[in-house]
């Protein structure tokens, strides 16, 4: 509610470049949690290494806290910048359907990014993660790695269809593997709300073997509250998203974190080159682009350790 | 010359059970029983230093609020603070480790610096309160706004974190304790008792009752309002500095989402507990018993399976109303 009233839209780059030059518009969730501060980084690294690739291609970018301050900047987008192309992260599908899908018929190529528009068929570019896959990866993890019979806990994050079909996709992937889930609840995502809930869990359940806490933050708090009650070496616990410090800690072997799935907030990257790409050249581009979230292990975290992201 | 709305309610209370003085504690011993029950491990020592440790800082921060409210104020603005001057202290202790190495004196340069920037922060919001004159709700709004913009301004989004090294040896201030008391239950039981001592005993105490109740007749009592009112807001600012300075050596790190909604969950501890929020009157140990009450739902929410998550928060709204209700009966009744 706060974050409404005073929150305001930054207009990050945009320089006009040569006559006749080509403009894209960019429009992305401010940088208010770990994963959309990564996404902020990432778009501004990728527009500004594209402006050097391509000089005739105008960037701008904007951040928004929340739907209606989205649709605004969209307008003014059109208005006064006059994008020829729009790559955009709805805050949320329903209100920004509507404004999103008069800008398509307006002739300007939309590509949107990870959360889908409500009406189908409006984007020419699709790109996304792949909740389900982010789940069933870890399912998938568990199920080979733990015993018939094993006890496991899940926290899940604020109640949301992304949150939900992380789930479907963890529970469809143990189905059948003799894993026990004795609890399930919402950590919303919150170190601090995870920590109070694996230390309530871990007064309540004598044997634990694993916890997936289906984002890092969680992981986190998680961990703290195993560390505090010295129960290091009975489970593992299974994040997701990337973070660096817990890449780093999959990458110097710890058994606590042995593995991460991820969720890459570099797919607004992707999503601005293909676009920039289809603008420029004459690379076809449309249809969907759904990134596969891959399992991290000791062998391969080199590859998505990023030293200087803050995420 | 102070108002004494403590002894109207005990005289009549010797013979008749008060439900306002009681009702909190009957709350308090009702969800004990019920989380006994219900599982086993409730009241094992670990469960109970878990839950008392985890109150700490909403209590210390709410022993704060006690104060500001019963003065007829409000402060919005703590869970946002805490959660910026958490992360100021995170950034100048890491930057003080590079030059001092992992050292004792960087840590009490952080925890003085917690001090005195929550200090800082309550004397912003009490000038602007006392000296400008803008409602309390309304600042207090604001810079809510603006310490939440901060933090996340200076995580870049992200979450800051203290050094590794340095978290281990701050660690033992969450973690540690003394006969097997931690130290945030320590601090909080300090604060409780050093606040009961303040509002019933002292001075000032009483100005916060007599302002909250009556400014104008309190003017007339030559009591220095401005001064009063602007020192709760002060002392409230240095309790979140001194709950930070709790909260850090927990897990090390600070975001936008650290303290999120701290300042509602005050506010519900401080009425629970028995202190109006119109002012006029307060009572710090209700406050404890709010601060309890609140954490024990949730402790006892996650160790079952009674409800649905979804509706968690359900059962905490009916449990802060019922415990309000059973008090204003007992008004009502008098």
């Amino acid at each position: 509610m706060i974050k409404t009233l005073i929150a305001t839209t930054a207009l990050v780059t945009g320089f006009s470049a040569a006559a006749g030059a080509e403009t894209i518009g960019v429009s992305i969730p401010a940088a208010t949690h770990g994963w959309a501060g990564a996404l902020n980084f990432h778009a501004e690294r990728t527009v500004e290494r594209l402006e050097k690739v391509y000089p005739d291609l105008d960037f701008v970018l904007t951040t928004t806290p929340d739907s209606a301050t989205q649709v605004s900047d969209l307008e003014d987008m059109i208005a006064t910048r006059g994008i020829d192309a729009l790559v955009v992260l709805p805050f949320e599908s329903e209100p920004l359907t509507g404004p999103i899908q008069r800008i398509a018929d307006s002739g300007t190529w939309v590509t949107v990014v990870d959360r889908g528009l409500a009406v189908e068929g409006i984007e020419d570019l699709y790109v996304a993660g792949d909740n389900n896959s982010f789940g069933r990866t870890a399912g998938e993890y568990f199920a080979e790695t733990l015993d018939e019979g094993a006890k496991v806990v899940v926290m899940r994050g604020i109640p949301s269809t992304v949150d939900n079909e992380r789930v479907a996709g963890f529970e469809a992937a143990i189905d059948g593997a003799g894993i026990e889930v004795l609890a399930m609840d919402h950590g919303n995502w919150n170190r601090d709300t995870a920590f109070t809930l694996m230390q309530d869990w871990l007064s309540r359940f004598g044997q634990i073997d694993a916890v997936w806490a289906a984002d890092d933050d969680m992981a986190v708090g998680a961990l703290a509250a195993i560390e505090q009650a010295g129960r290091t070496g009975e489970m593992f616990v299974v994040g997701g998203a990337g973070m660096k410090e817990m890449v780093d800690r999959i990458r110097s072997g710890d058994k606590s974190v042995p593995v991460n799935v991820t969720y890459p907030p570099a797919m607004i990257s992707t999503a601005i080159e293909m676009t920039a790409a289809g603008i420029v050249g004459n690379a076809p581009m449309s249809g969907d682009f759904i990134i596969a979230s891959e399992l991290i292990t000791p062998d391969n975290a080199d590859d998505f350790y990023f030293e200087d992201s803050p995420y | 010359m102070s108002m004494a709305p403590a002894q109207k309610i005990n005289t009549p209370a010797r013979r008749r059970i008060d439900l306002q003085v009681v009702g909190p504690i009957v709350a308090l011993i009702a969800l004990v029983l019920i989380g006994m029950a219900l599982n086993s491990n409730f009241l094992s020592y670990a469960n109970i230093t878990n839950v008392l440790a985890r109150s700490s800082f909403i209590g210390i921060i709410a022993v704060g609020m006690t104060f500001v409210i019963t003065a007829g104020g409000l402060d919005l603005s703590v869970g946002s603070m805490a959660a910026f001057v958490a992360g100021l202290m995170i950034l100048v202790m890491n930057l003080l480790t590079d030059r001092l190495g992992v050292t004792l004196p960087v840590i009490f340069a952080g925890v003085a610096l917690a001090l005195i920037a929550g200090l800082v922060a309550g004397l912003i919001n009490g000038l602007l309160i006392t000296r400008v004159g803008i409602e309390a709700f309304i600042v207090t709004l604001g810079t809510m706004g603006i310490y939440r913009s901060l933090i996340t301004w200076l995580a870049d989004g992200g979450t800051l974190s203290l050094g590794f090294e340095m978290r281990e040896l701050y660690r033992p201030v969450y973690y540690g304790g003394i006969a097997g008391i931690s130290w945030p239950i320590l601090a909080f039981v300090a604060v409780a008792i050093i606040g009961e001592i303040v509002m019933r005993h002292t001075a000032f105490g009483r100005h916060c009752a007599a302002i909250g109740s009556n400014e104008r007749v309190a003017r007339y009592s030559s009591i220095a309002v401005l001064r009063v009112r602007l020192a709760t807001y002060v002392l409230l600012g240095l309790l979140v500095g001194f709950a930070v300075v709790m909260y850090v050596p927990r897990l090390g790190s600070a975001s936008a989402s650290t303290g999120l909604l701290w300042e509602l969950e005050a506010i519900a501890a401080v009425i629970i507990g028995g202190t109006l929020l119109k002012g006029g009157f307060g009572r710090i140990w209700g406050t404890v018993v709010g601060v309890l009450i609140l954490s024990l739902i949730g402790n006892i929410l996650n160790l079952t399976d009674f409800v649905s998550p979804y509706l968690n928060g359900a059962i905490q709204g009916a449990v802060i109303i019922l415990a309000v209700v059973l008090q204003r009966k007992g008004a009502a009744d008098r």
